[in-house]
């Protein structure tokens, strides 16, 4: 009983210690032993334990670990019982084999309401459908576009734990499009069903405008996978649209950014399918190649114009006027200049990105955390971060961070290579596409921008008539 | 006549790049999702803190993309010492060891103690409360066996594809795990 009570001075000890020795014990609260004779054994123990207090903290430093069993656990003279922790299961793994069900599900519905049945009110219903499981229920994450970035991470990162559920988020979406195209963006994303629903009205933009526009999901593309593959952020996630929505909670970027994007979508159709989401790059590419695609109608096109004003996305491609062809020296020429600029635009792409190793290689922490230690170690800064303070008290070296920082830096070079390579490219690929006069005498949809959501179909008088002809039929 | 036979092969050959091209990236998929699928693991993971590497910089309770955070304090009361002065529980200075809030070191008071038997209480911690701040695992570490410490509720977390903690958390304390075995629990529990 009486090593029992000589814990317990050591306990309070601890604990006036570390406050100040000038309090006069006040009167003893319930459940508190006297202190009056304790005061004396508090005097003794107050310097030793001082040191023992230096001593754990000296030893936590170092090891990293906390002084458990400082005190045993005491005899419990009643029958008590510990509890155990409680540890609640997180969501059981057979939802994630419903969700990528449920998305091979959405994904062909979507192409057989686009391609067969060609309604746009099921396209609907489908996208509301989508809008709520994808998104609500299962609050936008994992989403097709984020998981482009996990993908770009366990590709460059082997030890990366992949889910087989994200790769199917990424791949089946792209599979679809490679057949029928863009059926995934119609009615089956939950960001472009936000944006989809609430458009209310058209507002065409300047061609040259929707052209630049145009460009900026390939930058975000390559920046997103430069700094997810580099394991330095998710800036899809970051800046996520709609996320803020879905979970109906966010911070305030996250909100501003959701609203923005909710405004911006009343007057002009799905912006961030349009000029942002980087996924849309690589289902544009897919959908070029698409074996089947949405058409405007089956029959043949009288040139009314009409689905043309109504697609709000202005992806139908109007009838070229007659036009005589190039000449061959003209058509050499262009080859000439085409293929001079090719490596050209790659190689200064290259090289200029290659050289903002230093900019772009900050949004990786530990970056930001070397040249943090470094401003510190040089009294540039007075002020020190939970992140130094954190560091330094890990025991590790500045001079092994320094170290990693630069061999970031270094892939940021090479990665930069890469991703201003791929700029290079686009850029060309855009001014190839302006070169080239494709010959079309009816209006048709562009296969990489359409995103197959059937607005178009009631639009069409021929349209109307093979569906009256085909419905009397019945 | 010829100019028309000119303008058909075109098409045919569009045709046929387009062919071509569609199996090549066709290919190109299946290959990709077979090597992702061969690296990638059928179990889905979660986020979780390491309690021995967390530093207890009170960010876990503001960054977290829910409000309240998911991150919350748990016991391990096989750990816990029954200190007389909680650590966790009570301020430092604190003048009383009563469950006068003023004594009390938890900015929500979620932190609820019961009687055992003279001097022991048992402390639990309510987690609707609770906001995750780690205050009282400072004091619980600082003066006593640290067995508060804290852990992502997986009944709150909505397992975002980048947490938003994880991305500020300074000391690196927070990680995937296998979904199968979602908490890096100290004492006995965490050893089983």
């Amino acid at each position: 009983m009486s090593g029992k009570r000589s814990t317990f001075s050591n306990r309070i000890g601890i604990s006036y210690v570390s406050k100040s020795d000038m309090r006069k014990p006040s009167s003893p609260g319930k459940g508190l032993i006297s202190r009056k004779p304790l005061i004396k054994i508090r005097r003794v123990f107050r310097r030793t334990v001082l040191v023992y207090v230096i001593l754990i903290s000296g030893f936590a430093a170092t090891m990293t670990s906390f002084a458990q069993d400082r005190f045993p656990k005491p005899e419990f003279e009643t029958d008590y019982q510990q509890p155990l922790t409680t540890t609640p299961e997180p969501r059981s793994q057979a939802w994630e084999y419903v969700d990528v069900f449920l998305l091979v599900t959405a994904l062909s519905l979507a192409s057989y309401f686009a391609l067969k049945t060609r309604s746009r009110r099921s396209l609907f219903i489908l996208m509301i459908f989508s809008l709520a499981y994808f998104g609500f229920i299962r609050r936008g994450c994992v989403c097709s576009v984020g998981a482009t970035q996990n993908i770009a991470l366990a590709l460059a990162d082997s030890s990366y734990l992949l889910p087989v559920a994200v790769v199917a988020f990424f791949i089946f979406p792209l599979i679809f499009t490679l057949f029928f195209g863009r059926t995934f963006c119609a009615a089956v994303c939950p960001l472009g069903a936000v944006q989809d629903i609430i458009s209310y009205k058209k507002t065409k933009l300047p061609a040259w405008l929707s052209q630049v526009l145009g460009l900026l999901p390939y930058l975000y593309l390559g920046l997103a996978v430069l700094f997810a593959a580099s394991g330095s952020a998710f800036i899809i996630c970051q800046y996520d649209p709609f996320v803020s929505i879905f979970r109906l909670s966010g911070n305030f970027t996250l909100i501003l950014i959701s609203g923005v994007f909710l405004v911006m979508s009343v007057f002009v159709a799905r912006p961030y399918c349009r000029f942002l989401c980087p996924y849309g790059v690589l289902l544009g590419w897919m959908s070029r190649l698409s074996r089947r695609h949405v058409t405007i109608t089956p029959d043949d096109c009288v040139q009314c114009r009409l689905c043309e004003d109504v697609c709000p996305v202005d992806a139908i491609l109007k009838p070229t006027p007659e036009k005589a062809p190039e000449t061959r020296a003209q058509g050499t020429r262009r080859l000439a200049i085409m293929l001079i600029l090719l490596p050209a635009m790659i190689i200064a792409g290259g090289w200029a990105v290659s050289r903002l190793d230093g900019i772009l290689s900050r949004v990786h922490p530990r970056v930001r955390l070397a040249e943090q230690i470094l401003k510190e170690d040089a009294g540039i800064v007075r002020e020190t971060t939970v992140e130094s303070r954190t560091y330094r008290s890990q025991g590790k070296t500045v001079e092994d961070l320094i170290q990693e920082a630069m061999t970031i830096r270094k892939d940021y070079q090479k990665g930069g290579w890469y991703l201003g390579g791929f700029l290079g490219l686009v850029f060309f690929g855009k001014l190839y596409g302006l070169s080239v006069r494709r010959k079309r005498t009816d209006y048709v949809p562009d296969r990489s921008s359409c995103l197959s959501c059937g607005r178009c179909f009631l639009y069409c008088p021929k349209e109307r008539v093979r569906l009256k002809n085909k419905t009397e039929g019945r | 006549m010829k100019n028309d036979n000119h303008d058909e092969n075109r098409i045919k050959r569009r045709d046929f790049l387009r062919d071509g091209f569609r199996t090549l990236s066709a290919l190109g998929l299946g290959g990709v999702a077979g090597l992702l699928v061969s690296k990638s693991r059928s179990k889905n993971t979660v986020w979780q803190i390491d309690p021995h590497i967390c530093v207890q910089c009170e960010r876990c309770a503001t960054y977290c993309v829910l409000n309240p955070s998911a991150v919350k304090c748990v016991h391990a009361y096989d750990v816990c010492g029954y200190c007389e002065l909680c650590g966790g529980y009570h301020q430092p200075d604190a003048q009383e060891l009563d469950t006068a809030a003023e004594n009390q070191l938890c900015p929500t008071g979620a932190i609820k103690r019961t009687y055992i038997e003279d001097p022991f209480y048992e402390y639990t911690i309510d987690e609707e409360t609770c906001i995750g701040c780690a205050k009282c695992v400072k004091g619980c570490n600082a003066f006593g066996n640290g067995s508060l410490y804290l852990q992502v509720r997986h009944d709150r977390c909505l397992n975002c594809n980048e947490c938003a903690i994880a991305k500020v958390c300074p000391s690196g304390a927070f990680r995937r795990v296998p979904a199968d075995s979602p908490y890096i629990l100290k004492g006995k529990q965490g050893s089983l």
